[in-house]
Order: C-alpha cells, then sequence, then structure tokens
C-alpha cells in the first residue's frame, strides 16, 4: 500500500509538472503583458524597466525556470488588475465556491441514487420511464440556461430567491461560511439547484445502469435461493456492487461541478474563484489566471487519487500493485 | 406406513412470454423424489432442466409464469403458496446449488458473512452458535481452516473450493431436498468427481433427497437412484438408473447413452445424436423428437405419444419403444 | 435498401420510440439548419434590413405581440425566430465538423498507438490519459482564453479535447484484433499493414465509433454554447445558439425572456435528439447485449 501511494505521488508530481510546461507555454502566447503594469504611452526606458520586473526580458528557458522555482514557493506573483498576491486573491474566494460545489454534489447524490436504485430494480415501471426521460433531457440541458430560467422564474417573476450574490457569511476558524446563515442557505438555492442537475442525471443513468447490471448476476439469484427477501438482495447485495462503477466516476463529477461552477458563478455573480477566473480572462489578468489552472490542476490531481484509494477498499477484488 | 413422497411435481408447466412468442420451456412435467433419494434430471442444454429446479422454489422471474400444475412439498403446494411461504421454504426445506461457482457468491461480502446469512434467515441461532455451525459446515465439506477461511472472499477460493462452500451452504439449515443445477459442468475435470462424492456423503450423513440436474448422463448413472430424462419441455421415459442405462426404451435416452464415449472399445467415431434440438416456440407436431428419430413413422408426426409403462420400472413416451436387446 | 428494410435494425428501429423521435429532432435541425435561411423573411444579420423600432417585441400569443415575428424580436429588432435558425446553422456546423476532426485524428492515433506499440502507444495513452483526468470545458476554455474568439479556434479547441475518447476506443479495439490469429496470419503472409489496419480493424471498430460519435456532437454543441456564452466562443459576427443565450441574459432581469429562452429550448431540442437516437444505436450496436 504504501508503495502504491509512493508511486501514485510521483505520478501526480509528473502531471503537475507537465501541466505547468503547458499552462506557461500558453501564457507566453497571450500577448504581451508589459502594458497591464504600465500605461500604453510609457516611455520606452519605462517600458524596458518593466520589462525587466516582469523576467520579460530573459529567454523562455530562464523565464519558465523563474515560473517554476517561484510556484513551487507558492509565489504566483501579482494580480495586474488588484495589485495583490494572486494566490491570496484565490484562496478568498474558494471557500465561495466550495461551498456551492459541496451543496451542489450532495443534492445531486441524494436525489440521483434513490431513484437510480429503484429506475434499475424496476427498469420497466412506468415510473422508471419518467424517471429515465427526465435524465436525458438532465444531460441534454445546457446548464447556464437553465441557471437563467430559474432566475427568471423563482427571481424575476415570483421574488422568492435572490437572483445574484452570496448572502450574509459568519466566519468558522478564519473562513468565512455562509452556510451558517439562513441568508447564505437563501442565496445559495438557485446556484446550487443549477450546478447540481447535470450531475444528478449522469449519477442516476450510471446508478441505473449499475443496478440493470447487478440484477442479472448470478449471486443475486443466489440470495434469494437462500430465501433472502427481494430487499434484502436489492440492497445488501446488489447495492455495493452497483455502486462501485458510481464510485469511479464521482471524482470526474466533483471535476467537472468544479469546472461548471465557472459558469455558474457568472450567472449569479457568486463571489468564488470560478468568476474570479471569467473576469481575469476578459482582463487579460495572467498571475490570476495561472494561480487558478495550477490550484485546480492539483485539486483534481487529488481527487482521483483519493477515488482510487476508496476504489480499492470498496473492492476486494482489487490488487494493488 | 404412507410412503408419500418428499416432493411431487405433477403436470407443471412454466412458459415464457416473449416478443418471439411464448417459450414452452417446461411443458407438462411430472415426477416423484422420494426421502434419502437422489433423482437426475437430464436432457440436453436448454431443454428446459434448469426452468422445473428454478419453478420448484419459485425463483421464475418474468416473463416467466407457472402456467400450471402442482409442485407438493410432503402434500403443500408450492406453485399456490405465498412469497413469505415460499421464503420460508428456500434455503431451509429446499436449497439449491447453482452451477457457476465464480459468479454465485457475492464477490464483495466475505465467505462467512454468506453462510452466516442462511442461518440468520432461518434459525434463532446467536452469533457465536451460528458462528460455530458454519465453522463445522465448512470442516465437514473439506476445507481446512474452516474459522481463518470464513473472513475470506470468495476470490481468494479456487473454483472447486468455492463449490464446497456452495454446497455448504446449501446444507447449512438442514435441508429436506437439495437441487443441485448442473454443480459439476464448470468444473475441472479432476474435481468434479470429488464434488459429487462429496455431495453424495453429504446426503447421506443427513438423509435429505436431491435432484441432481446435468446434461452428462455419465454423472447421474453414478450418482441417482432414478433418472427422468426431459425433451424439449416434456419427459420422455423415466425409471430406475440402471434399468435406464442398461436397456432404455426411449430413442432419445439410448441416443444420450450412446453418446458416451466407451473407453473399452475401438470406435472409429464417436456417436452423436443427428439434428439438433427444435425450435422451442415452434415445436412441430406430434412427438418432438421425431425428427431426429431413426426409428419414426407417420403416425410420429401425428400423435403425441404419452407416458406408459415400459419394461422393468421403465416409464416412456414413444410410438416404437426399445426393447431389451433391441438395436438402435 | 430492401435488405435494410428487413434488417434487425430496422425492425427494431420502428418499435422503439426513443429512435424515432430522437432521429425526428435530428433531421428536423438537419432540415432547419439546410433550409433556414429560405424560411424566414428577414436575415438578422444584414443590418440593413433591422428596424430599431421592431426591437424587443414579444412573441406573438403575448401582448404587444407582432405576427410578423412570431418568437419575437430582440433589442436590435432582429428576429428570434430568424436568429435560432442561423445560430443553429454555426451551433450544428461547428457540432459535426469537431466531430469529424475529433475522429479522424483520434482514429488514426489510436491505430497507430495500438498497432505500433512500443513508446508510440505510451507517449500517446499518456497524454489521453492526463487530459481525461480533468473536465473537457476547463481544457477548451483555457484555450480559447490563450488563442482568443473565433469559429476556427473554436474547433482546434473541440477537437483537442474530443480526439482523446476516440483513440482509446480504436487503441483497445486495435490491441484486441492483431492478437486474433487471422491477422497474424495475415501478418506472416505479407500482407502490408495499411490493408490489415483497413480489412481487419477498422470494420469492427466501426460500430462503436458511430455511438460516440453520434452523442459526441450533442456534447460539442453544449460545450461551444458554454464557452460562447463566456465569451471565448464564437464572435459576435457569427452568433450560435450559445452567444443568443448570452446576449439576452442582459435583459432577463428586466423581464425579457423570449431572447434567451427560445435560443436554450433549440440546444435542448437537438441535444436530447441526439441522445435519444445514440441511446437507441447504443443498445442496437452492442453485440453484448444480443
Amino acid at each position: 500500500m504504501a508503495g502504491y501511494i509512493l508511486k501514485r505521488l510521483i505520478q501526480m508530481v509528473l502531471v503537475l509538472w507537465v501541466v505547468s510546461v503547458i499552462v506557461f507555454l500558453m501564457m507566453s502566447f497571450t500577448g504581451d503583458p508589459v502594458f497591464m503594469v504600465v500605461p500604453i504611452d510609457a516611455s520606452d526606458a519605462e517600458i524596458a524597466q518593466a520589462r525587466r520586473l516582469l523576467g520579460l526580458d530573459q529567454s523562455p528557458l530562464m523565464q519558465y525556470w523563474i515560473f517554476i522555482s517561484s510556484l513551487v514557493q507558492g509565489d504566483f506573483g501579482q494580480s495586474y488588475v488588484f495589485r495583490q498576491p494572486a494566490m491570496q486573491l484565490i484562496l478568498q474566494r474558494m471557500p465561495a465556491t466550495v461551498e456551492m460545489v459541496l451543496v451542489a454534489m450532495v443534492l445531486a447524490v441524494i436525489i440521483a441514487i434513490p431513484l437510480g436504485v429503484y429506475a434499475g430494480a424496476n427498469p420497466n415501471s412506468r415510473l422508471s420511464r419518467i424517471i429515465m426521460s427526465f435524465s436525458l433531457i438532465g444531460i441534454s440541458l445546457p446548464g447556464f440556461w437553465v441557471g437563467m430560467l430559474l432566475i427568471y422564474l423563482f427571481a424575476v417573476h415570483w421574488g422568492i430567491f435572490p437572483s445574484s450574490g452570496r448572502g450574509d457569511t459568519r466566519e468558522l476558524f478564519g473562513i468565512r461560511i455562509s452556510l451558517l446563515t439562513w441568508d447564505g442557505w437563501h442565496h445559495i438555492v438557485l446556484p446550487a439547484v443549477t450546478l447540481s442537475l447535470g450531475t444528478m442525471a449522469i449519477l442516476l443513468r450510471m446508478t441505473r445502469a449499475g443496478m440493470m447490471e447487478v440484477s442479472r448476476q448470478d449471486y443475486m439469484k443466489f440470495a434469494r435461493a437462500k430465501g433472502a427477501t427481494r430487499g434484502d438482495v436489492l440492497y445488501k447485495h446488489g447495492l455495493k456492487n452497483a455502486l462501485i462503477p458510481v464510485v469511479t466516476i464521482f471524482g470526474l463529477q466533483l471535476g467537472d461541478l468544479i469546472a461548471f461552477a465557472t459558469i455558474t458563478e457568472t450567472i449569479f455573480s457568486w463571489p468564488g474563484m470560478g468568476k474570479l477566473l471569467i473576469d481575469s480572462i476578459y482582463r487579460a489578468d495572467r498571475p490570476v489566471i495561472v494561480v487558478y489552472l495550477m490550484l485546480v490542476a492539483l485539486i483534481f490531481v487529488f481527487i482521483n487519487f483519493i477515488v482510487d484509494i476508496v476504489y480499492t477498499l470498496i473492492d476486494p477484488r482489487i490488487n494493488l500493485k | 406406513m404412507t410412503d408419500t413422497p418428499l416432493l411431487e411435481v405433477q403436470d407443471l408447466r412454466t412458459y415464457f412470454h416473449t416478443f418471439a412468442g411464448t417459450v414452452k420451456a417446461v411443458n407438462g412435467v411430472s415426477f416423484a423424489v422420494r426421502k434419502g433419494e437422489v433423482m437426475g434430471l437430464v436432457g440436453e442444454s436448454g431443454g428446459g432442466k434448469s426452468v422445473v429446479g428454478f419453478s420448484i422454489l419459485g425463483l421464475i422471474d418474468s416473463p416467466g409464469k407457472i402456467e400450471g400444475g402442482q409442485i407438493l412439498l410432503e402434500a403443500e403446494d408450492l406453485a399456490q403458496a405465498t412469497e413469505d411461504r415460499l421464503r420460508a421454504v428456500r434455503g431451509r426445506e429446499i436449497s439449491m446449488v447453482f452451477q457457476d461457482p465464480m459468479t454465485s457468491l457475492n464477490p464483495l461480502h466475505t465467505v462467512g458473512r454468506q453462510m452466516d446469512e442462511v442461518l440468520r434467515l432461518h434459525s434463532d441461532l446467536d452469533a457465536g452458535a451460528r458462528h460455530a455451525a458454519c465453522v463445522a459446515m465448512l470442516e465437514s465439506v473439506g476445507i481446512s481452516r474452516a474459522a481463518e477461511r470464513l473472513r475470506a472472499y470468495p476470490h481468494q477460493f479456487s473454483g472447486g473450493m468455492r463449490q464446497r462452500v456452495v454446497i455448504a451452504i446449501a446444507m447449512l439449515a438442514r435441508p429436506k431436498l437439495i437441487i443441485a443445477d448442473e454443480p459439476t459442468t464448470a468444473l475441472d475435470v479432476t474435481i468434479q468427481s470429488q464434488i459429487l462424492k462429496l455431495m453424495r456423503a453429504q446426503i447421506a450423513g443427513t438423509g435429505a433427497a436431491m435432484i441432481l440436474i446435468t446434461h452428462d448422463l455419465a454423472v447421474v448413472a453414478e450418482m441417482a437412484d432414478h433418472i427422468t430424462v426431459l425433451y424439449c419441455g416434456n419427459v420422455v421415459e423415466r425409471g430406475r438408473t440402471r434399468d435406464l442405462i442398461e436397456a432404455p426404451s426411449h430413442p432419445y435416452t439410448r441416443g444420450l447413452i450412446d453418446s458416451i464415449p466407451d473407453t473399452t472399445r475401438r470406435l472409429d467415431r464417436l456417436s452423436q445424436i443427428p439434428g439438433s434440438v427444435p425450435d422451442i416456440r415452434n415445436l412441430p407436431q406430434g412427438c418432438n423428437f421425431r425428427d431426429r428419430c431413426p426409428r419414426a413413422q407417420a403416425i410420429c408426426a401425428e400423435t403425441e405419444p404419452e407416458l406408459t409403462q415400459q419394461h422393468a420400472s421403465l416409464m416412456a413416451a414413444c410410438h416404437f419403444p426399445l426393447r431389451p436387446g433391441d438395436s438402435a | 435498401m430492401a435488405g435494410f428494410r428487413q434488417s434487425e435494425f430496422f425492425h427494431n428501429y420502428t418499435r422503439s420510440s426513443s429512435a424515432i423521435i430522437g432521429s425526428g429532432l435530428m433531421a428536423l435541425f438537419a432540415f432547419a439548419v439546410l433550409a433556414g435561411p429560405f424560411l424566414v423573411a428577414q436575415n438578422p444579420y444584414d443590418i440593413a434590413s433591422l428596424n430599431l423600432m421592431d426591437s424587443y417585441k414579444p412573441p406573438i400569443w403575448l401582448e404587444g405581440g407582432d405576427p410578423r415575428f412570431w418568437l419575437g424580436t430582440d433589442g436590435q429588432g432582429r428576429d428570434v425566430w430568424a436568429s435560432v435558425l442561423y445560430g443553429a446553422r454555426i451551433s450544428v456546423f461547428i457540432g459535426l465538423v469537431a466531430m469529424i476532426a475529433s475522429c479522424i485524428i483520434g482514429t488514426v492515433l489510436g491505430l497507430l498507438a495500438g498497432f505500433y506499440g512500443g513508446w508510440l502507444d505510451a507517449v500517446i495513452m499518456r497524454i489521453a490519459d492526463v487530459q481525461l483526468s480533468f473536465p473537457s470545458i476547463l481544457i477548451a476554455l483555457f484555450l480559447m482564453s490563450a488563442v482568443g474568439t473565433g469559429v476556427d479556434k473554436v474547433l482546434i479547441a473541440l477537437t483537442a479535447v474530443g480526439w482523446v475518447v476516440y483513440a482509446r476506443t480504436v487503441r483497445g479495439s486495435t490491441l484486441s484484433e492483431i492478437e486474433k490469429e487471422y491477422v497474424q496470419a495475415a501478418r506472416v503472409a505479407g500482407l502490408p499493414n495499411h490493408k490489415i489496419i483497413r480489412k481487419h480493424v477498422l470494420p469492427n471498430v466501426l460500430t462503436p465509433l458511430i455511438v460516440i460519435a453520434t452523442i459526441q456532437v450533442g456534447t460539442f454543441v453544449l460545450i461551444e454554447a458554454s464557452l460562447s456564452f463566456l465569451g471565448v466562443g464564437v464572435p459576435i459576427t457569427q452568433p450560435s445558439l450559445g452567444l443568443l443565450i448570452k446576449n439576452g441574459f442582459d435583459v432577463l432581469f428586466s423581464g425579457l425572456w423570449w431572447t434567451s429562452v427560445f435560443p436554450g429550448l433549440a440546444i435542448m431540442m437537438l441535444v436530447f435528439g441526439i441522445n435519444l437516437f445514440g441511446d437507441f444505436l447504443r443498445d442496437e450496436l452492442n453485440p453484448r447485449l444480443k
């Protein structure tokens, strides 16, 4: 087990390194950041000085070296727009995104899994067909459009929920969390529901497929031949087996949620890191974009790692090599 | 003392209603099994044998349904029983051994947990007593270090060992009847006879009866007291093993016996029953076997033969049954 | 053609409501995309044909609606119905072209990886694995932010994201095919590699590819819509359905919903139809379920 973890850690570092190279290369193509720091009509001397400060007068390899060594030390430079350390900016906004992603994930799971189990155990019932139709619609919807629809209906037309913003927060261990206030919950409902729909649909379909696959297995019939009730067989024997494939995509889904959060935060003006990313793209605020990408890459790599570990814990057949 | 059979199946009909037509998998099958007896249920793959086994336990799922007949377990008709009653019967009075030990056991539960389940469902023993019973049972099927092995998972056992576990599960609640559905087909030839010996020892020890379902006549010749031969959902012959093997009266049975390679004779070719099993959705009129039968005449295409008494203990459904001494 | 009509595929097709509805929707869109410009009087991108006095008219069934614009108009007086038709063309075009490009590149890479193995296989698969651990939308977003907006750039970004699934599938099929004896026999007999690939490997890979390709068009339409909504997709001069929704977003809070709802509805119908039919195809073409 320890050997496996070590191997994975090395792999993770390698992936992150590759990502850093790609990010660096891409960022080098996005125009000249000099004019983010000095006004357009600056003198040549000022421009040259700015260049030196930003390290742009060095060779690409040297630039990369500076880039990667500061990265490792956690120094991502200053945001061109906010004149604050980019890392700090992202970290300030991370709790908001985490909140929304967490609520969306929980919502998706508590609705999708039970419905998926039912639909898989009773594939031909009328209710199942209805459920599956809705799930198909769910994966065909543009998420941002649904968000807009929800805003129009619940915020503009009926005025039940707020259309934007995060709501009041309270501090816990130095982090501002909106889920600790009623107002926070009031604000998070629409964004979290919007975000959860796609994942909900996918989890539902996978759970159903898993249950159907499992229902065909001999050990289910064998359990019944022992005298077990239908319910026992379904939940005690079938469910765990059916959920194995669901666990494997759980990590990917979490990643997708973080990615789609960028859009959801934009629609609802939710002050998370996703919105910050989009704004930074508009304003060509390079350091912030770089921080976001590296941080998110780290999160994804870590999530995949955790999922693999969980997977081996659930299925005793897996042999760690 | 009345000699009522332990299990009596009368005119069982189990049909499957599929899009492509109704499959009459079991179409009027009757037989009886007495206490302590082993009955062999023989026939080609797809001939309905497994369906008989599942029908007895009420494990036929849609699109299948028991359409008629009686399944009398000591005079109680299981075909009319409620699901609750059937659940009490399954694993306790009648248990089943499946064909493929690789797939009969849940890969995510330990062997011990799967054995324990039977006792939890059918007995009032506490955890300690159940554990002891499982250990004893596992040892009696020939698995050493039983207490340790109870904590292992199915994939950690070999095929033969897994089947021993399955047999242990089947015997745990001391059933009166065991339905063994092709119990050795999925195993190595070398393991097969071990498992058969084990099963024989187990039922001898408890006085249980067994229905041994198989396509392999050689297996039933060794194990069974009497044999029922199935073809396309009908019983074509039945009788005591020795009588049936030595001088079968139905041409199909004769064909099955002849196709077992005989190592004592020189043969140029293996004998085979010509043709193949007809499409069950479209059974021919008259005798189901007529297209493959060397003795068929015109009447065989018109009327279905009834089961009638033949020589010795045999009953056969044939217009031109074989007599002892006949060559095919 | 007669052979096809008697085939099991056609038989199951006529009995499957999802297949019929799905392909019906797809056909509807194909028609709208091809015939679109001829179905509407107004070309919404011809500034000269617009009249600001017609702006923000609601759909015909609401008060203030105008019979000329049955789905209403936007801020510049553009007919929403016409915009949707024109926008659908762009969305579908991008989805299709990107799918074809991904398919070709991915299949070629998969064949190379599976057939030649070695370091080529290792490199291609490593890249694929790394790419798969990140959500496609993020990769596309990042690429677009680096290269700027434009239909061609969107196509490149989508292809960069979409090739992986083909490469993996094709590689898997290739690996299992070359193990088979008849392929080894062909190799021994001196049959050139490209012939082996063409005659033996490709036909077996075809059926899963068809399913993947069909569904991917829908996936691409959704990704492009998201990119355009964020402003890093298609340019304003060639508005896809996603961009139309974005434009409508600004006025949503004033209660003017029709400029964003109808384009979204169009996307939903298109992708839903594709997914319905794709589901049917997947079940039909899956040899394991037979």
